[in-house]
């Protein structure tokens, strides 16, 4: 239940306030520090050797030049490191008859993906590394190379041990699947590509491994969303006490997903300097980025719809292949994107008859795994490129042809024909809103009165529903030990200010600010008396950390039960000092005050200063708690789902292909918005990178399974020069799970922005004879469906 | 990404960057801008034992109109280019073809003389040099010597240049009342490599076409001239007609490489509305 009063025009209200960051300015100040920002005594750093080829043999590596190097303190082959550090396994326990094959941390007798690390080269300093990795000589003998997804399905297993190249597969059926087809006036059927791309984080992957034998005790710097989950892989696969092991994670210049799956190269770096007793740097350059960073995406969807005359969906059908490399990631798994693909179909829409296959294949290609969005994206643009196609053969508007379908705002609780379990949803509300604020009608003229020009403008729309706030079983139930509950540590100083510690981190969305911002809203403080800390195991709770959307909600929860134990706490030492019942107190502006008259009784410096070095002149029995530690699971809704409304509006040219995106919209239900501008930038980002997997992004392979655009001037980011104006607006329908009653937004955006791209591409190509069911939509792909080429 | 270890001299005078480059063996670089060079030394794709910095040598600097040519130093940045009144008077072409050369930070450091000889069959300079009818004034220890901009660009990111020579300056004819330009090119991203760009600049005497020179980028593995579509245009008055005879005979002109992003057939389909479009918008001399 919400409880809270929410009300802004209380003193130190914050939550629902666009407050600056705390940590805007030190970082725009170029003090930010990243992992490799840290030197310590003693350093060596790490480089490494690659396969070139995609798939084969390891038949001879000779290290010995390399090792004569000046400079160059080791040199490690897969061997070395496999003697001290388990293999991991990339699947779980609920994806029945999921399997991978075991990974090291250096290849061991064969290669399977170009760009797999093969050698370890550990040096003075880095430059003396690549020098060294010039010297190693790589004897392989190249295999065929599986590159393609559908031939992988039927060749001989990339691994041993393995009988097939299927990593996981599964079906859903609700029944009735086929009566409805029978029975639909309309079936429109598409096949869908979408291509890999990747994270491109502005920093890459980093890690500073620090082992020191005397403690048997490892540190590590390491830039990652999930420090506690790696401080329990480091400790389980070196064998090392997990007490023993720190996992710090400094400032972290961006992670979307791509910095809580298990490395090779991190694990050989930890294993490095577990071998040689000294620290080791690794930074991953832009190159070894592309080739060894998580890819996602990468699906091919067949699905069609059954629709009446009247516009009313009756059934979908929906297969699925998804390529994933060599292996699934670990410990997430690389099967979540397609299982939240085939489950996420369909989810906006009220009908119940519902099939779908999801085959998750291998192939020799870098790992795919959980990114921005998992998933999202692609349910979302298959869904809506589906309706909106069933919208053009009834001539039906788009918007129209939404409201014959959604499911109504009051219908809730209720479940999806895939089995989700939706709390309360705002579908209805939401399209109204989009529609008012994109002036659609206006937009419809417009784009009548140009086409009569021979300008082609169009307008998509997409809906969407985000999975936020995810409880165990989204991993715990797997056997995975990714903690779905967080925790947090806030105390009082003895000058009366407040330290909060807590273990979601921040990766630059701002997290800190709004953990500061509840505490400080809850507590009575001012905002800038809390100090927020997160990312090192070591002086924080163990808890989840930051991963699909769960930093406000769960977090944000926790934050708001740790401050109000503190308060009852502060209140209770301030009755004592005041012979005042507590009940009849608050805290505002970091007063004790008289709750009914906001009479100033004492400040909080004097109840701090009280407690902790006169606690003389405290009753007889009492213990001052000024430090609090709490931690909180999410309850009841094993998800809490949030939805929304995307719009797009774009001009095609339809002599070159190029497409200009003029304008995009949102329309989004996360429930409480604690601070509505990182809200809206948190948005704004993702929307950025749906239109970069919508017309951008691509990871390009050859037939060799060779990435052949690893490099930023060959892999398109979105730059500002190419992203349109981005309108937002609110609709906040609190979740009843949580006193805050926050959900996630941090994957909104990227859920819904490819979907309305495409839409709206495609409406601007109606009547061209031309329709994209691939993304990106690249200049090449437009003139090809066009027949101009 | 670090380049392999290599020794470093800043000359005084183009005399001793020479001098300094035929000490090396051969096994030195001249290193102005540094905006292809060093991403290149960082990739190990080049790694020379020394790199002789030029870039402050006064002698390689400044823009100036000499007679009826403009002087461009070779060591002018790509801003100078872009932000000079002298050029956009004189050689109204490069100040156009300027604003899509990369992005601010790299125009910032990165020089005319440069871009000439690394050659980069997709740069604007270089194929914009071709269509201006360029000369390059040549230093050497051997002496000067100049060559023709259509002599210049002999292959991929291969040039006149010999081994230790160094670009001191490129010389443009001047632009006069009658000279008409245009540039363009189309690239996913602002500042992007183009999929294809073209620069024409021609001598129109009421309205008939008296010389014309149309350059083509990124569309094989030097700049290209479209001589035929030049000559079925020279003599004539532009019509929609004669646009799409010479959008048809651009054919015969480029034969541009393809990949599995952009097709041969796509740059060649591009090419031909790029120049519709080109040959529509020709400008005066501001």
């Amino acid at each position: 239940m919400n409880v809270f009063a929410g009300s802004l025009d209380r003193p130190n209200s914050y939550i629902g306030r666009s407050v600056t960051r705390p940590n805007a300015k030190r970082l725009l100040e170029g003090k930010g520090r990243y992992v490799t920002d840290l030197i310590l005594p003693r350093m060596l750093h790490a480089a490494f050797v690659r396969s070139p080829y995609a798939h084969g043999k390891i038949v001879a590596v000779n290290t010995e030049e390399a090792r004569a190097l000046s400079g160059v303190r080791a040199v490690f082959s897969g061997e070395d490191l496999s003697a001290i550090c388990t293999p991991w396994i990339g699947t779980l326990d609920h994806f029945r008859n999921m399997k991978s094959p075991p990974q090291v941390p250096l290849a061991l007798g064969k290669v399977t993906w170009s760009g797999q690390p093969v050698v370890l080269v550990v040096a003075e300093s880095r430059a003396i590394a690549e020098d060294a990795a010039e010297l190693v000589e790589l004897e392989i003998e190249e295999l065929p190379a599986l590159a393609d997804p559908v031939e992988a399905m039927s060749a001989e297993a990339i691994s041993q041990g393995l009988d097939s190249n299927i990593c996981f597969a599964t079906k859903l059926d609700s029944g009735g699947v086929d009566e409805a087809f029978e029975a639909a006036d309309l079936t429109v059927e598409q096949n869908f590509i979408f291509g890999r791309h990747t994270a491109v984080t502005l920093e890459p992957r980093a890690i500073v491994a620090d082992y020191d034998p005397s403690e048997n005790r490892l540190t590590a710097h390491h830039a990652t969303q999930t420090p506690y989950q790696f401080q329990d892989v480091y400790s389980r696969h070196f064998g090392i006490p997990e007490a023993n092991v720190r996992v710090v994670a400094p400032d972290v210049g961006g992670s979307f997903g791509m910095k809580l799956h298990v490395y090779h190269e991190e694990m050989a770096v930890v294993g490095a300097s577990i071998l040689l007793g000294r620290p080791v740097k690794y930074l991953a350059d832009r190159m070894e980025s592309f080739v060894s960073d998580i890819h996602a995406r990468d699906h091919r969807v067949t699905a069609r719809l059954a629709v009446g005359k009247d516009g009313r969906i009756s059934g979908m059908d929906v297969d699925d292949i998804t390529a994933i490399g060599p292996f699934s990631s670990y410990p997430r798994t690389s099967a979540v994107e397609g299982n939240q693909v085939v489950r996420l179909m369909g989810a906006p829409y009220d009908f119940s008859s519902y099939r779908a296959n999801l085959s998750v294949v291998f192939q020799n290609k870098v790992q795919t795994s959980q990114y921005r969005a998992v998933g999202h994206p692609i349910a979302c643009a298959v869904t809506e490129c589906l309706v909106d196609a069933a919208a053009r053969e009834l001539s039906l508007d788009p918007f129209e042809m939404r409201a014959r379908n959604l499911i109504p705002d009051n219908s809730y609780p209720r479940k999806s024909p895939t089995g989700y379990q939706f709390e309360k949803l705002s579908h209805e509300v939401c399209l109204a809103r989009l529609r008012a604020i994109m002036n659609y009608d206006d937009l419809r003229r417009e784009q009548a009165e140009l086409r009569g020009k021979g300008i082609l403008r169009g307008v998509g729309i997409a809906l969407f529903v985000e999975i936020t706030n995810p409880s165990p079983a989204f991993y715990g139930v797997g056997g995975a030990r990714i903690s779905a509950q967080d925790g947090a540590i806030v105390k009082l100083t003895p000058s009366g200010e407040v330290h909060c510690s807590i273990s979601v981190t921040e990766q630059g969305q701002g997290t800190e600010t709004i953990i500061g911002q509840i505490v400080a809203d809850q507590l009575g403080v001012d905002r800038a008396k809390v100090r927020v800390m997160t990312g090192d195991t070591d002086t924080t709770p163990h808890g989840g950390a930051t991963w699909a959307c769960r930093g406000a909600g769960i977090g944000g929860e926790t934050a708001l039960q740790a401050a109000r134990k503190l308060r009852n706490n502060l209140l209770f030492i301030a009755g004592l000092i005041l012979q005042a019942k507590p009940g009849e107190l608050d805290i505002r502006e970091d007063w004790i005050v008289e709750a009914a008259t906001g009479q100033q009784r004492i400040s909080l410096p004097e109840v701090a200063r009280i407690a902790f070095f006169r606690s003389d002149t405290l009753p007889p029995g009492t213990q001052a708690q000024l430090s609090v530690v709490h931690h909180y699971a999410p309850q009841g809704y094993p998800f809490a789902f949030t939805n929304g409304a995307q719009g797009c509006l774009v001009e095609v040219d339809a002599e070159t292909g190029f497409v200009k995106i003029l304008k995009h919209w949102v329309v989004e239900d996360c429930g409480r918005i604690i601070n509505p501008l990182l809200v809206d930038e948190q948005i704004r980002g993702g929307v950025v990178q749906g239109l970069g997997a919508a017309f951008f992004e691509e990871c390009l392979y050859n037939p060799e399974g060779q990435l052949t655009n690893g490099s930023l001037a060959d892999y398109l980011v979105p730059m500002a020069c190419e992203m349109p104006d981005i309108e937002i607006a609110h609709v906040e329908t609190p979740t009843q799970d949580t006193e805050l009653g926050a959900k996630g937004v941090g994957e909104a955006g990227t859920a819904a922005a490819s979907a309305a791209a495409m839409n709206a591409v495609n409406d601007a190509l109606a009547g061209q004879g031309a329709v994209l069911t691939q993304i990106p939509m690249t200049p090449t792909r437009i003139l090809r469906a066009l027949g101009s080429i | 990404m670090k380049a392999r270890a290599f020794d470093y001299v800043r000359p005084h005078s183009v005399e001793e960057a020479l001098q300094a480059f035929a000490n090396a063996d051969g096994d030195a670089a001249y290193i102005a801008g540094g905006q292809s060079l060093v991403p290149a030394l960082a990739l190990r794709l080049q790694a020379p034992a020394l790199l002789i910095d030029i870039a402050r040598l006064e002698e390689l600097h400044g823009l100036s109109v000499i007679g009826d040519h403009l002087r461009i130093g070779a060591a002018t940045r790509h801003f100078e280019i872009l932000n000079s009144g002298l050029v956009r008077t004189h050689a109204p072409l490069l100040s156009k073809a300027a604003s899509f050369v990369a992005h601010p930070a790299i125009r910032n450091r990165g020089t005319f003389g440069g871009s000439l000889a690394l050659a980069d069959p997709a740069s604007e300079f270089p194929a914009m040099s071709l269509a201006l009818g360029a000369e390059i004034e040549i230093a050497s220890l051997a002496g000067n010597r100049s060559v023709a901009a259509a002599d210049f660009f002999l292959g991929l990111y291969e040039t006149a240049l010999q081994p230790g020579e160094m670009i001191r300056a490129v010389h443009v004819p001047a632009a006069t009342a009658r000279t008409y330009c245009a540039f363009d090119e189309l690239a996913r991203r602002r500042g992007d490599y183009a999929l294809v760009g073209s620069g024409i600049n021609a001598e129109i005497d009421n309205g008939r076409i008296e010389r014309i020179r149309i350059v083509f980028l990124a569309v094989g593995s030097t700049p290209v001239q479209a001589k035929n579509v030049e000559n079925l245009l020279i003599g004539n008055c532009l019509t929609p007609e004669l646009i799409r005879k010479a959008q048809e005979t651009l054919e015969a002109d480029l034969d541009p490489p393809g990949d599995e992003q952009t097709p041969a057939e796509m740059r060649m389909h591009l090419a031909r509305v790029l120049l519709g479009r080109l040959l529509g918008r020709l400008e005066a001399t501001p």
